[in-house]
């Protein structure tokens, strides 16, 4: 279990945080509202609609 | 009466499943339309469209990527105006979907491309897609934020080891709130910023405590979300340990809050001995034990007001509140039982009012139980108190949270109000950016006209005076309906608890 030791994270919590929203629409706004930069994927679902192929397209790095 | 079900596929049609669900509430609430459901038609929506008798053939020619519209209507002509009304209104979404932005990408690498210091992506996908996109927005150098539920735990753990591999933090999956700095993500509420780290396996517990702390004038430099399974044995607490590296490293955190359902035997160890190592204080809540040994610079917390109350030091959380004079002005009515039934949206709160009423020494069932509280289906009905999450899979199945639609609520509330062996209904009311935007409302609505001696009703708001929906005009319109409001949700259960004895004290005169 978890021996593995933690690589250094990439900066995140001390930088500000620029958002790209893949989903719910009604996130963009409410983070626009508090200021955070935020760019909307107009997400549809891959591969047809067929949840296999998309995750073995997205492993392919596809 | 016979009711007649009419199905439209839209090929390669996609909404967010947000605005499905507001358009299916609109629709079904058409006069004769009896059942609506706008959904995508990936495998687990079909499911719930074949199980829920809205489709025409039991099944449906259509893809993850088409958009069924179902519906049962008393008679054809009926559910013929109603397809129209959703059609219309469908095109209608479309059209102004997008319209704020002149281009918007289609993918992650495309966004990446137009935002390339962009270095977090919120996933709310549906669950069967949203581990692919996880995995794109990891190999973009992007941390992660996955709302998305139903994620397998082995694609969640393949995940987790890639995202430690490339130093990246993977929030969730089923993460509902996190805070990164200023940025309130998905269902936050706005708060202070302060000296208080927080890591928290359970979205609601993060919300309470860190609007206890905000309210009672502390703040939050950070809340990561971690999901709900990251302290199971299957995922070892990995997205845990690596927020602690985080907030241990980071400045503007003076001290951390550890929040969660109790997590599996080794990965407590784990954990508790990388706390150990850290030179910052830490506060335990693993929601549901009453004792956990902790290392030295940590304290436990066996409730989610305890672990506000370790971090806030001299600040009192509800000011000028007492329990005992609120319970001594508002009796339970005659003829009443002594049970009490909790109907939660929040899951965490949930687990604290069980922790309090099985402390006090009282029977308790819930649908989700914390350890020592029976399992709902195995407690005789009509016994000891029932402590229902109304947030859980079985209420959430194809509708909204609570926290998004509080009408999930409204018929086990009607119920409740109506059975004299209840004395008391204890509830939360959770607000802030993503949930409904006046849930009072809609509740002293349901209450409205309740009989003079119905249960009484005792609550709390979790939110900020900073939100959306103002706690202060929430908590107005809750006590305006006649409910009891606590400052936190433990308050509530306090008060509870001291009406009730306060009737067994008048039985116990009278014996």
């Amino acid at each position: 279990m978890c021996a593995e030791e933690n690589r250094e994270l990439k900066p995140l919590l001390a930088n500000r945080v620029k958002v790209i929203n893949v989903g719910l629409e009604g996130f963009v706004g409410e983070l626009r509202a508090c200021g955070i930069e935020v760019t909307h994927v107009d997400w549809r679902p891959p591969a047809g609609g067929d949840p296999k192929m998309a995750a073995l397209l997205a492993k392919l790095g596809v | 009466m016979t009711a007649f079900v009419l199905n439209e596929i839209r090929k390669g049609f996609y909404l967010d499943s947000v605005a499905l669900m507001r358009l299916s509430r609109e629709i079904a609430a058409l006069p004769g339309v009896r059942e609506a459901a706008l959904m995508m038609a990936t495998p687990a929506n079909k499911a719930i469209l074949r199980d829920a008798g809205l489709l025409e053939s039991g099944d449906v020619e259509a893809h993850g990527n088409d958009l069924v519209v179902a519906m049962r209507a008393d008679d054809e002509p009926t559910a013929r105006a109603a397809l129209g009304q959703a059609l219309l209104a469908l095109d209608g979404r479309k059209t102004q979907s997008g319209a704020h932005d002149a281009w918007t990408p289609r993918s992650i690498a495309a966004a990446v491309s137009a935002a390339a210091d962009a270095n977090l992506a919120l996933i709310s996908v549906p669950g069967e897609f949203a581990a692919a996109e996880a995995r794109k927005a990891l190999r973009h150098g992007l941390h992660v934020m996955m709302f998305s539920d139903n994620v397998s735990i082995e694609d969640e753990l393949s995940l987790k080891q890639e995202a430690r591999e490339r130093g990246l933090l993977l929030m969730g999956p089923d993460c509902g709130t996190a805070i990164i700095g200023d940025a309130p993500l998905a269902f936050a509420n706005k708060i202070k910023r302060g000296p208080v780290g927080i890591i928290g396996a359970s979205g609601t517990g993060t919300q309470e405590v860190s609007c206890l702390l905000s309210e009672a004038g502390s703040g939050v430099s950070h809340a990561i979300g971690v999901g709900g399974r990251d302290l199971k044995k299957e995922v070892g607490g990995i997205t845990t340990l690596m927020a602690i590296d985080a907030l241990d490293a980071d400045e503007a955190t003076e001290r951390v809050v550890l929040i969660s359902k109790p997590p599996h035997p080794d990965v407590a160890r784990t954990v508790l001995a990388r706390i150990a190592k850290s030179s910052k204080p830490y506060t335990v809540c693993f929601i549901g034990l009453e004792q956990v040994e902790v290392p030295a610079n940590a304290t436990f917390a066996p409730t989610l007001k305890d672990a506000a109350k370790a971090v806030l030091g001299g600040l009192r959380i509800g000011s000028g509140f007492d329990a005992s004079a609120i319970a001594a002005r508002h009796g339970v009515p005659a003829g009443r039982g002594a049970r009490i039934e909790g109907l939660f949206a929040g899951g965490t709160l949930c687990a604290e009012a069980q922790v309090f009423l099985k402390n006090a020494g009282r029977r308790v069932s819930s649908n989700a139980p914390v350890p020592g509280v029976a399992v709902l289906e195995n407690a005789q009905p009509g016994q000891g108190d029932r402590i229902l999450d109304l947030g859980a899979d079985e209420y959430t199945r194809g509708r909204p949270h609570p926290m998004i639609d509080p009408s999930i609520r409204d018929d086990a509330l009607r119920t409740a109000l109506e059975n004299t062996d209840i004395a008391v209904i204890l509830l939360d009311l959770i607000i802030g950016y993503g949930a409904h935007s006046d849930p009072a409302g809609h509740l002293a609505e349901v209450i409205a006209g309740r009989r003079p001696d119905a249960p009484l009703i005792i609550g709390s708001v979790t939110g900020t005076e900073a939100d959306p929906q103002i706690r202060s005009r929430q908590v107005r319109t809750l006590e305006e309906a006649g409910v009891l409001v606590a400052p936190s949700n433990a308050q509530a259960c306090e008060v509870a608890l001291k009406v009730l004895a306060t009737v067994k004290g008048e039985v116990d005169a009278h014996a």
